[in-house]
């Protein structure tokens, strides 16, 4: 089912939580929500689903405008972060419900249910209480309700956010792999970059109730048109410096109150031309540590993160998120060289907040 | 570390409970002084022929006469009446009143804009809050007998003929009187019990397919089990025991005991008997059965709730 957004906005009382989205979701697309807390996802995905009444703009699914349709009528299963199973209900009579609702016969019942409960590989549970499952199964369960009814639209909200982290790759990557193989569009709100960026086919970034940016992971995190998703999108968060660019030399230099460095690339030229004062954003794996560099700090603290050590190194006032290798064997107080990689750099208007080199 | 944690052990059952128990003493010592001593009391008192008509010069002049006082309160044809009459006034004011109204009030006010909802629930406390004389007072001139009344008034100007609401429909009042203050306490704990209900839950329902009243069917009634069975055996006991606006609306009558319930015949033998005859003891053998069929209704309704299967044992197990 194609999902189509227009002018959507939701107002409680003087309070903007939504204002002004659009976008559109192909059939079977995985669309995330990605932003921080209180910045409207959920607002959104409950008028997706009907709870809400829009303020104004419409929803379309398929030809049709559902603004006023209750959720009932629009088939959809939705997942919630609590997992908001029924507590008095057995895991069958969770699953169940929705078939309930439809006057499903209970011989047709017995069998939807027992299929999606193998799917979810939750079919040893169906006598138990909710209460008596753990975080995981319970979240499974959840996904097998809002399957059962086979929906035209899967809607998630943070439904990974109460597990553990392990559990969490795992569910991750089930998630995925069933929503591809079933095919069903959906929309998966979530205030972790990571899960979006490895889940979504594309990914819509929220901010104060307003869409910054709705674009695929690989152009979200290489072409960041706005210093917030800049920020938003990538672990370690991106180094931003303000700097100015001169030419000396025949030569680009960015210069700022901690160090002055040569920078030469078309990303730079480009940058140049829109005008001297930037703020310049590099990100962690573009800084390669070597000695013989225009740029030197020192290194302030190190995080082991296990494959990799994150360094905070200070050049002056300035810090920076760096990446080493454990062999490197960096510690606090090394002083150390900084190469950058001037094509990978990224470019702000600092007034704007605005990409310079992507539109 | 291991000799300190065994030397507190040992120690440990003493000290506890004799602090646990410092705590527990002013209020144990309240209850054994208001309630079990003049419980016992009542017991006592329902044994003998306390009454002002067999009063000499002091209390210790009561003879003791045991079971006397039941025999004769079962074989009263009177006390008949009024066991009816209770049975009938607690059923009723119950189902349509304090459980199945409150029920009704709190669901309907859940569903509605939140400003409205929490208006109409403070409109239904205004008459706990009214001083009951005044309340019982403004019954009284409502539904007062031909030419009298203010709805016999109405009803006048209106064009239809009067009714004679105090002498044929008294039950119909005492009903209303009750019901009515008796709403808002169930309102109360069943709008709480009902936002309680996580919002998340409420939606999921929702997105499942259910309308409105499905939702309330399948999901919100039975999350609300536990209230539910608090509010019933707490207001039925309530009801059992409490007289006050009847004794102050109708005294019992009017007739012979129309309206007269078992609580209010308790006072009125022992407290209240015509030209000053109180009956103490014979009075107290009606608390004393009133007591006895509390306790059996408590106990009934936790049976029939089955209230251990609401306390359910996790089993967790790793995925
Ligand atoms: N029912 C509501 N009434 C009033 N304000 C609300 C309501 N729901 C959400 N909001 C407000 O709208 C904003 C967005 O909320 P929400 O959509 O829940 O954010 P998110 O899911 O991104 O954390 C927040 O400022 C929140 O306080
Ligand atoms: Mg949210």
């Amino acid at each position: 089912m194609q999902v189509d957004i227009q002018n959507l906005t939701k107002k409680f009382g003087d309070v903007t939580a939504v204002a002004d989205v659009s976008l559109d979701i192909r059939d079977g697309e995985f669309v995330a929500f990605l932003g921080p807390s209180g910045c409207g996802k959920t607002t959104t995905l409950l008028m997706l689903a009907g709870i809400y009444k829009p303020t104004d703009g419409t929803i379309t699914f398929g030809e049709r405008i559902v603004n006023l349709v209750p959720p009932r009528e629009r088939n959809i299963g939705m997942v919630f972060q609590s997992y908001a199973l029924y507590p008095h209900m057995t895991v069958f009579g969770n699953i169940a419900y929705p078939l309930k609702l439809k006057n499903v016969s209970r011989a047709d019942q017995q069998e939807r249910v027992k299929r999606v409960a193998d799917v979810m590989g939750i079919g040893e549970l169906l006598d138990r209480k909710p209460a008596q499952l753990s975080g995981g199964q319970q979240q499974r369960v959840a996904l097998g309700r809002a399957l059962v009814k086979e929906p035209d639209i899967l809607l998630f909200d943070e439904p990974l956010s109460n597990l553990d982290a392990r559990l969490r790759l795992t569910m991750r990557a089930e998630i995925k792999a069933l929503q591809k193989r079933l095919g069903i569009t959906s929309v998966y709100v979530t205030h972790d970059q990571v899960e979006a960026l490895t889940m979504a086919d594309r990914i819509a970034v929220m901010n104060k109730g307003r869409l910054e940016a709705y674009a695929t992971p690989e152009d979200l995190y290489d072409h960041p048109r706005t210093t917030f998703i800049a920020n938003f999108v990538g672990n370690p968060p991106i180094n931003m410096v303000d700097v100015e660019l001169a030419q000396e030399n025949g030569q680009v230099v960015a210069r700022c109150a901690a160090f002055t460095v040569p920078l030469d690339s078309e990303r730079v030229r480009k940058a140049v031309a829109h005008g001297r004062k930037l703020t310049m954003g590099i990100r962690a794996e573009d800084i390669t540590l070597g000695d013989d560099a225009a740029l030197t700090g020192e290194v302030y603290a190190v995080e082991p993160l296990g494959r990799e050590d994150m360094l905070d190194v200070r050049i002056g006032a300035e810090s920076f998120f760096a990446l080493a290798t454990p062999q490197q064997r960096m510690r606090a107080g090394d002083r150390i060289g900084l190469h950058i990689d001037a094509e990978r750099l990224q470019f702000f208007d600092p007034a704007t907040g605005k990409s310079v080199l992507w539109e | 570390m291991n000799m300190n944690t065994s030397a507190r052990a040992r120690t440990a059952p003493t000290r506890p409970n004799l602090t646990a128990y410092a705590f527990l003493a002013p209020v144990a010592i309240l209850v054994v002084l208001f309630f079990i001593i003049p419980a016992l009391l009542v017991i006592y008192i329902s044994m003998t022929d306390l009454a002002t008509a067999n009063f000499t010069s002091d209390v210790g002049q009561m003879t003791f006469i045991g079971l006397k006082n039941y025999e004769t309160l079962f074989s009263d044809p009177y006390a008949r009446k009024i066991f009816f009459n209770t049975v009938f006034y607690v059923l009723v004011t119950l189902s349509l009143f304090n459980v199945g109204g409150a029920l009704v009030v709190a669901l309907l006010t859940a569903h509605i804009n939140r400003r409205a909802g929490f208006f109409f629930r403070a409109l239904w406390l205004l008459p706990r809050l009214m001083t009951s004389t005044v309340y019982i007072l403004m019954w009284e001139r409502m539904v007062a007998d031909p030419p009298y009344g203010i709805l016999n008034q109405l009803f006048g100007v209106a064009g239809y003929g009067t009714v004679a609401f105090n002498t044929n429909h008294i039950w119909t009042f005492v009903i209303l009187v009750n019901g009515i203050i008796g709403i808002s306490f169930g309102m109360i704990i069943f709008t709480s019990a009902i936002e309680s209900i996580s919002k998340d839950i409420m939606n999921a329902s929702l997105v499942d397919g259910s309308t409105a009243m499905q939702r309330i069917r399948y999901v919100i009634l039975p999350l609300m089990r536990w209230p539910l069975l608090f509010v019933l055996s707490y207001q039925t006991l309530s009801l059992l025991t409490s007289y006050e606006e009847i004794l102050l609306f109708t005294n019992g009558g009017p007739g012979v005991y129309q309206t007269e319930v078992w609580a209010l015949t308790a006072f009125h033998r022992a407290l209240s008997n015509y030209f000053g005859n109180a009956q103490w003891g014979y009075g107290s053998a009606f608390a004393v059965v009133l007591v006895i069929v509390g306790i059996v209704l408590a106990i009934l309704y936790l049976r029939i709730f089955r209230f251990r299967e609401l306390v359910s044992e996790p089993k967790i197990e790793n995925l």
